[in-house]
This record gives structure tokens, C-alpha cells and sequence, in this order.
């Protein structure tokens, strides 16, 4: 779904502070986190090498070389205007891997200081919370939607407006998870032996929030590469000549019929990623804590 | 006395799916519950009294249980490989059961008199407000106060004594023969413990029915069992009369199971308890589960398991005589 | 000693007390919304004037477009005129179209309605179904396949398979318009082919979510006692399921189908860009790229108190369905 990640939200915050020598061996033995692995892993080496796994410019019109269909010159054949696909999706994995990273980061960072914030400081929590409540009253497409378009269709403003949509969900699972914490013995423990507010946030709650919430960023990874693309598509994000997933499929569009390949390799690129990353933060749920998945 | 029980557990094994495979949890049970008796089950936790009861109306979870052997025989009818159907008829119907923790135990969306309206329609034709009716009878007949108003509550506004009485009357609600009580106080205050044993007596006086009750106190199981199966790491290793057992207990598990239980008569001493700790049931022990820990085993012990020895009148004991000679010998 | 129909009159007043006491907490957030789609245009960089009427209008158009928006008014004031305009049902007009906002939004929501509604009416039978299933016979591989269609619901883009299912369903196999909305007035069935694919993939996308939560909410329930206590009275299986465990997992249920009218809003825009409905979600998009701002803020405002909404009647469809709520 071309829209945020909810779901996580509806789950409830996780505690157990990561042992990670044990938790990374258990991560290798769960089949789903192994496949997401070696499929984002695949997908960022293609886009980091790119240059070297095509000698192609992805911006290279060759009216010659138009709609050829997949062969062993061009492996995902071309488009209308002769780029050669394979090599366009190879840079639009640039584009789209580092969106997701950028967005999942900076929210996250963003929603961990505002919701360690509200939870340590009373006074600031209501009016936060209030406004994390209005932001997220709007569909997370259109916010992000008006912002890009806003900013100028390019990529830093796509990062921006996925950012800013899905910081509130960020906050809120900080929030909660920091609230639990602040309640545990050893935190009473550290307040009551005169600790600073500062040295409590950085040293007992940041360090518990952090299982949820790395959860949390793989999710939203996710959903960050689905809605570049979705943006995209519709032309607020990337533009050509400049390849992102979601323009070739805008671009492929008109030439469905003839040309399929142009939209069929882009869609599988997403798809693909999109589902490394959902099976990694599948996995990464399940290791760190299994509460929040709900009873198995 | 020659007549049939009215349940017979024979050599039930029950087994659990773990990641490595299945384990045992509980192996060659044989109990026997006559009518109007009243038998209490008594062990620790990971005794397998729990799973043993569970059993008998196949409560278990069916997708990490299964139950390779032995048959549970009630009226003539085994259980075990009874029909889905069959088993519907007869749970709440002729045999009950009650469970620990009454809150949980309890749907806490529906008002009590649709809980227990719900097990009378199951099991006779009534209408809804006959049902309805009924259920207020058997909410008085447990002794609930106000019982007309009451019917109406959510789970959640009644106290935990009360819950229990409702889980009671749920269950009584069609006359079942045999009632089985899963540790049905250990949840409750001991004076709330107190009055719910006792209402258990007069209902099986007036009803006449069997009860099987199981717990892990030996004070409960003295005040209200007739005769008393003692139950170990997943096996029986003692069936006695209940005064005969208190008096006289003869497994070395037993003795030391009473001898921890700190009196109020005779010298303050320090408390005694048995050594080492219960097997899991993952952990294979070819002979007796208890020699590891039994002051008396002897060689053979670790290696088969114990021969059933009758040692008094309906009295049997899971160990053989050379060790129970051992253990009389020090009382 | 009360009577019965005192203690249920009284037991009825707690709840209308509950309900308009969440009522009130709403207003705040309503308050902000208005605020924040206010503010839209003032946080984005540049004069919000220029936006609007482009980079490369002339001095004289960018001040009329000023005027015109009231853009040349100190901000408080723009702010207040703003409320005061939101509050006498006035949510600004169209730069483009020559509307109002309301009656743009009006004529357009028959369409994104009709998705709405047939989208929602799919997912939630289907939804529900399936997570139940996939609770009762978990670990089997009815489980997986549930499972594995919700992860792949929330992989795959939702425009890439609407064009496919279009090429699909409309290009190869003819059965539905490829574009274009008719309404429900010339018949039903021709309203029913120019939604149905759109609903069905905008569901698509929609039920994995629902039956992840279905699933996860049976799974909690089934585990619970009072399931075990259903069962030894007799019960039969479909009873004890449809009765006592549904019944509890209503509440998350409940939630979930909240959450998944906002992003079925979301969704609907990008699905009615690839099906040309001329629907609320197309003319945001429209909006947006002909720098229709009052057009956008208006209709923004709109999803948002929609969103609260939503959010209100699931709150008090909560304390319908859990009694425990009720009496606290």
C-alpha cells in the first residue's frame, strides 16, 4: 500500500534491551531475515556498483536502440527513448535506497528526541502529542504530496515530506516506550540517587526505546521506497531524465502494451525491496521482542 | 465396591511439541474415580495434574498435544476416541470442569447470566428466558447475593470468591456426574478458599456427583478429598485413602512432601525440604523420576522404572519393596 | 435498592457522558488542523504568493494573486479571517476551478465514495475471514499463505498493479472501462463495472492489513482462558470462535478498520490518478500540480476533520463493544 506504515503504531512499545551477540546469531537463523538480507543486500551493492555493472548512462538516448525488447544487449531491454532499462533501474536503486535510508534516519532521530521529550517532560507531552495527533490526521500521501510538490519535485524534497509524515508515528512509539521505561525500578533508582535528566535520557531510556524503534525504521524504510515511488509516479518526485522507479513506470505507462518491460522490471524492483525490507523487520521484531507481534 | 468407576484413566501418556521434537509430560497415569467419590490430585507445579485433567475432556491445545496412549473410560465409553460430537455432549454436560483463575476464565464481554443461559441451551432445549431463569436459580444455589441483579454484571464488577461461585454455577448447571476442579482456590484469599470448598461439599452432597479435585496444597486436599493420588514429574506414585495417607504416607516422594509442610504442634525446627528439584519433561530418566532425589534409591532405581506395589487397603505406591523397606525403617 | 430499569437509564447516561466527553477532546486537535492547514502555505520557503502564481508571472499578477488571497494582511489577521471564514462553513475557494471548495469537494465525492464504500465493504468480510483463519490454524500452511499475502499487500505498489490489472483486466479481457466513472443514476451495473476494479485493487492492498491484524488479534484472544471455559461447556468450535473470540478481538478489529479508512483516503489518490476517477483524491493531485493552494488547504482540511471523525466514532464504537470500558 502506496501509504504509511500504521500498523506499526497499533503495536505496543518492546522493552527487552537487545543481547547482541545472541540476538544477531538468532537474526541468521530465521529464514525470513535471511532472505531480506540477501535481497536488500544485493539490491545496495547493485546500486552502489552500478557503474561498474553497467557501462551504459542511464540519461543516454539512443533513438536507434528504442524499444527493444529484453535481450542480451539490453538485459531489461529498452525505452522509448532507447535508455536502456536495466541500467536506469540500477540508478533509480540509488535513488530509492537512499530515500528510504534518509527518511528512516532523519524521522527517526527526529521522533526519538520528540518523544523521549514528551515522555520525560510533562508539561511538553500534551502539547506535542496534540500536535503529532493533527498531523497525522492527514493521509500521509497528501501531506507528503503538497510538501513535495511545494518544495520542487526533486529528491531531497521527497525526503523531506516522507520525513515530516512519518515522524508521528516515530514519536509515538518513542513516547510509549519511553513512558514504560521512566516507571522501571532502576530508573526510579537513578532519579532518586540525584541522576541529571540528561544522564537518565542518554543512559537508561534512549537504550530501551531502541529495540521499537529500529523496528519500527525498517518498516518505514519500506514504506518510504513505496511512496518515492508512488510521488514519483505522479510526478512530484524525481523527475526525468533523471531515473527513479516510479517515473520509468509513469513514463512506461503510455506504452504498456508494446513496450511491457519498460513497467514490468521497475514494479519487480520495488516489490523486491520494499519486501527485503519487510521480511528484515519482520525477523527483527520477532528477535527482539516477540510481544509485539501479537501471540504465536 | 467391584462396581465399574464412573472414570477410569488407564496409562495415559501425554505428550507436548517442542522445537526438538515431543516430550512427555505426563506418562502411564491410571486413575480411578467411582461414583459419588470424591479424589483429590496432589503435586507440585510440573506435577502434571493440570495436564492429566485437561486431558480427560481433551481441552488440550491440538496443534502441540498429542496423546499416544492409554484411554479414559467414562460409562463405558472411551473418551480419548470419542466423536467431536460425543465430547461436546459430554463437556458440560456429564462431566464439568472449573479452572484456576476465574477472572480469566470468564468472557469478559458477556454478562454472567448469558454465560450461564449459554451452557444450558448447549445441552437442553430451553428458551432464552427460561434459561435466563435457571441461571438466576443457580447463581442462589451457589450463594450469591442478590442473585437477580447480579445476573446481569459483567465478570469484571464481581470480587474473585464470587467469579469462582459463578464459574461453580456454570458448571453445576446441567448436573454433570463427575466435576472437575483445577485448582479452583489457589487464585482466592484463603478465607474465600475456604467457603468455596465448602460450598463444593454441599453441592456434591445435593447433586451427588463425583469430584475430581485437583491442587497443589495439601491442606485443601486433607479437608476435602476422599481419597488422595499423589503425582510426580508426570507419574502416580501414590494412591491412598485420604487418612491412611496423611497417617501412614509410604513413596519417599510423599514423605518428604509431608514432612515440608511446617506444623504447629511439636518442636519449631527448621523447615525440611527435599533436595535437588523437579525434572523437566524433557529430561529423560530411563528408571524412577524421583530416585535422582529419593534418599533411598538404590541402583536399579535409576535404571527401570518402579513396579506398582499394593501396600494397604485401596493403598498403592509406584516404587519397589526393597526401598520401601528401607524408607520404613525410618518412619 | 435500585430498580432495573434505573440502573440500565443510569448505565445509559455514563455512556452518553463518555461519548460527549470524547467529543470534547476532539475540539483541540480540531483546532490545531485548522491552524496547521493554515500554515501550509506560510511554512513552505518563498513567498507563498509567487508560488501561486508562478515563477514566471509578472510583479502585477503576483500582487493580485496576493490580494486576492489576502496574502498583503498582517498574519494574525489572515489567521483570524481564516477561523472565522472555517467556522461559518466557508473553506475558501478554488483559484482554478471558480468554486468553492465545498461544493468542488461535493460534486467530486459521489466518486471517491463509491471506491470508498466497495473497497471497505470487500476488505472487512474478507479481511476478518481470512486473520480468523490463519489464527485458528496457525503454524499450517493456510497461516503462511495468509501471512505471505499480507507481506507481499504491503510491498508491492498499489499504481503498478492497478496499471497491470487495467492492461489486465480492461486492454486484454475487456470486461471493465479502462478509465472514467459513471454514475450510480445511469444504472447500476454500469456504475458497478467503471468501480469495480479500482475497488477490488485498493482492497487488495487493504485486506493483507486487516487479516495481519485479525490474526493477531484471535491469536491473543484464542489464548485465553475463557476459550478454554467455551469449549469445556460443549460449545462447537464455530460457536467458540464466532461468539467468544471474535467478540474480543472486536476491539482491535475495530481499530484496525479505522486506521484502514485513512489510508483507504490515501490510497484512493493515487488509485484514481491511474483510473482517471474524477474523484476527491484526483483534483488534490491536480490541485497540488496547478498550485491550487486554496484549493488544497481546503480540501486538506476537510481529510482532517474527516480523520477525527473517524476517529471519534471508533473511540465510541470501543466503549460499545468492551464493557469494561463502561463503568470506569
Amino acid at each position: 500500500m502506496t501509504d504509511i506504515g500504521l500498523e506499526a503504531i497499533v503495536s505496543t512499545a518492546g522493552l527487552a534491551p537487545p543481547r547482541r551477540g545472541r540476538s544477531i546469531r538468532r537474526l541468521f537463523r530465521h529464514r525470513s531475515f535471511v532472505i531480506g538480507f540477501v535481497i536488500i543486500v544485493v539490491l545496495a551493492l547493485a546500486a552502489i556498483f552500478a557503474p561498474l555493472l553497467t557501462p551504459l548512462d542511464p540519461s543516454a538516448m539512443k533513438v536507434r536502440f528504442r524499444f527493444r525488447s529484453p535481450a542480451s544487449d539490453f538485459i531489461f531491454g529498452t525505452d522509448m527513448f532507447g535508455r536502456d532499462i536495466f541500467t536506469r533501474v540500477l540508478y533509480g536503486a540509488r535513488v530509492s535506497l537512499f530515500v528510504g535510508l534518509a527518511v528512516s534516519v532523519i524521522s527517526g532521530f527526529c521522533g526519538a528526541v520528540l518523544g523521549v521529550v514528551a515522555a520525560q517532560f510533562r508539561k511538553l507531552d500534551a502539547p506535542i502529542m496534540r500536535l503529532m495527533d493533527a498531523l497525522m490526521s492527514f493521509p500521509a500521501i497528501l501531506l507528503a504530496l503538497g510538501i513535495a510538490a511545494a518544495l520542487g519535485p526533486r529528491v531531497s524534497s521527497v525526503i523531506a515530506a516522507l520525513t515530516v509524515a512519518y515522524v508521528p508515528a516515530g514519536v509515538r512509539i518513542v513516547r510509549a516506550a519511553a513512558l514504560v521505561v521512566r516507571e522501571l525500578d532502576y530508573v526510579q533508582a537513578a532519579r532518586l540517587s540525584g541522576a541529571s535528566a540528561l544522564r537518565i535520557i542518554v543512559r537508561h531510556i534512549l537504550p530501551n526505546c531502541f529495540s521499537p524503534l529500529l523496528v519500527h525504521l525498517t518498516f518505514i524504510f519500506a514504506y518510504a521506497i513505496l511512496a518515492e515511488a508512488a510521488l514519483s509516479f505522479l510526478g512530484v518526485g524525481v523527475q526525468p531524465p533523471l531515473a527513479s522507479w516510479g517515473n520509468i513506470i509513469a513514463e512506461g505507462r503510455d506504452y504498456a502494451t508494446e513496450a511491457w518491460w519498460v513497467m514490468l522490471f521497475p514494479g519487480i524492483a520495488i516489490s523486491l525491496a520494499a519486501l527485503g525490507m519487510n521480511l528484515l523487520g519482520d525477523a527483527l521484531r520477532d528477535v527482539l521482542d516477540p510481544r509485539l507481534k501479537g501471540g504465536d | 465396591m467391584a462396581a465399574a468407576p464412573l472414570l477410569a484413566i488407564r496409562d495415559l501418556t501425554v505428550q507436548f511439541r517442542v522445537d526438538a521434537g515431543w516430550v512427555t509430560a505426563v506418562e502411564g497415569v491410571s486413575i480411578d474415580i467411582g461414583e459419588g467419590d470424591c479424589v483429590g490430585v496432589v503435586g507440585e507445579s510440573g506435577s502434571g495434574k493440570s495436564v492429566t485433567a485437561l486431558s480427560i475432556l481433551r481441552l488440550h491445545d491440538r496443534a502441540t498435544t498429542r496423546i499416544p496412549n492409554g484411554s479414559i473410560v467414562f460409562k463405558g465409553q472411551d473418551l480419548l476416541k470419542s466423536s467431536k460430537r460425543s465430547l461436546r455432549g459430554i463437556r458440560g454436560g456429564e462431566i464439568a470442569m472449573i479452572f484456576q483463575d476465574p477472572m480469566s476464565s470468564l468472557n469478559p464481554v458477556l454478562t454472567v447470566s448469558e454465560q450461564i443461559s449459554e451452557t444450558i441451551q448447549q445441552h437442553q432445549k430451553m428458551s432464552g428466558t427460561a434459561a435466563r431463569q435457571r441461571a438466576v436459580e443457580l447463581l442462589d444455589l451457589v450463594r450469591i447475593p442478590d442473585a437477580r441483579r447480579r445476573a446481569d454484571d459483567y465478570p469484571h464488577r464481581l470480587s474473585g470468591g464470587m467469579r469462582q461461585r459463578v464459574m461453580v454455577a456454570m458448571a453445576i448447571a446441567c448436573r454433570p456426574r463427575l466435576l472437575i476442579a483445577d485448582e479452583p482456590t489457589t487464585a482466592l484469599d484463603v478465607t474465600i478458599q475456604a467457603q468455596i470448598l465448602e460450598l463444593l461439599r454441599e453441592l456434591r452432597q445435593e447433586l451427588g456427583m463425583s469430584v475430581m479435585l485437583i491442587s497443589h496444597d495439601l491442606g485443601v486436599i486433607a479437608e476435602f478429598a476422599q481419597s488422595v493420588v499423589v503425582m510426580y514429574a508426570g507419574r502416580v506414585v501414590e494412591q491412598a485413602p485420604v487418612a491412611q495417607l496423611f497417617r501412614r504416607p509410604v513413596h519417599p516422594y510423599t514423605v518428604g512432601l509431608m514432612a515440608a509442610v511446617p506444623k504447629l504442634d511439636g518442636d519449631a525446627t527448621r523447615l525440611s525440604a527435599i533436595p535437588g528439584r523437579i525434572p523437566g519433561p524433557q529430561e529423560d530418566i530411563p528408571g524412577c523420576r524421583f530416585a535422582p532425589r529419593c534418599g533411598f534409591a538404590l541402583n536399579s532405581c535409576l535404571q527401570a522404572p518402579p513396579p506398582t506395589e499394593l501396600v494397604g487397603e485401596l493403598h498403592t505406591v509406584r516404587c519397589p519393596p526393597q526401598v520401601l523397606a528401607l524408607g520404613d525403617v525410618n518412619g | 435498592m435500585r430498580s432495573e430499569n434505573q440502573r440500565r437509564l443510569s448505565g445509559e447516561l455514563a455512556l452518553l457522558r463518555i461519548i460527549a466527553f470524547k467529543f470534547l477532546q476532539a475540539v483541540p486537535v480540531i483546532l490545531i488542523i485548522s491552524i496547521l492547514a493554515f500554515l501550509l502555505l506560510s511554512l513552505l520557503p518563498g513567498d507563498p504568493a509567487i508560488i501561486i502564481a508562478g515563477e514566471q508571472a509578472s510583479p502585477e499578477a503576483v500582487e493580485h494573486v496576493r490580494q486576492q488571497l489576502g496574502l498583503d494582511r498582517p498574519f494574525l489577521q489572515q489567521l483570524a479571517i481564516w477561523l472565522l471564514n472555517l467556522a461559518q462553513g466557508n473553506f475558501g475557494s478554488s483559484l482554478i476551478l471558480n468554486q468553492s471548495v465545498l461544493s468542488a469537494v461535493g460534486e467530486r465525492l459521489p466518486v471517491t465514495l463509491s471506491l470508498a464504500a466497495l473497497s471497505i465493504a470487500v476488505t472487512i468480510p474478507v479481511g476478518v475471514f481470512l486473520g480468523s483463519l490463519a489464527a485458528y490454524y496457525r503454524q499450517s500452511w493456510i497461516d503462511a499463505g495468509v501471512m505471505t499475502f499480507a507481506l507481499l499487500g504491503v510491498s508491492i505498489p498499489a499504481f503498478w498493479i492497478a496499471i497491470l490489472g487495467i492492461i489486465l483486466f480492461s486492454v486484454h479481457l475487456g470486461w471493465v472501462p479502462s478509465s472514467g466513472f459513471t454514475p450510480i443514476s445511469q444504472g447500476v451495473g454500469p456504475w458497478l463495472s467503471s468501480v469495480i476494479l479500482p475497488a477490488l485493487i485498493l482492497s487488495l492492498f487493504q485486506i493483507g492489513f486487516l487479516a495481519r491484524m485479525t490474526r493477531s488479534a484471535m491469536l491473543d484472544v484464542m489464548g485465553q482462558d475463557f476459550i478454554r471455559t467455551a469449549r469445556a461447556k460443549g460449545l462447537s468450535e464455530w460457536r467458540t470462535v464466532s461468539k467468544h473470540a471474535l467478540r474480543n478481538a472486536l476491539i482491535l478489529i475495530i481499530t484496525a478498520t479505522g486506521i484502514l479508512l485513512s489510508t483507504a483516503i490515501g490510497g484512493s489518490v493515487v488509485i484514481e490518478q491511474v483510473f482517471a476517477l474524477p474523484g476527491i483524491g484526483r483534483m488534490v493531485v491536480q490541485a497540488i500540480l496547478a498550485r491550487d493552494y486554496p484549493l488544497v488547504q481546503g480540501t486538506m482540511l476537510i481529510f482532517g476533520f474527516t480523520f477525527v471523525l473517524i476517529n471519534l466514532i471508533v473511540d465510541v464504537l470501543y466503549t460499545l463493544a468492551d464493557p469494561r470500558v463502561r463503568h470506569d
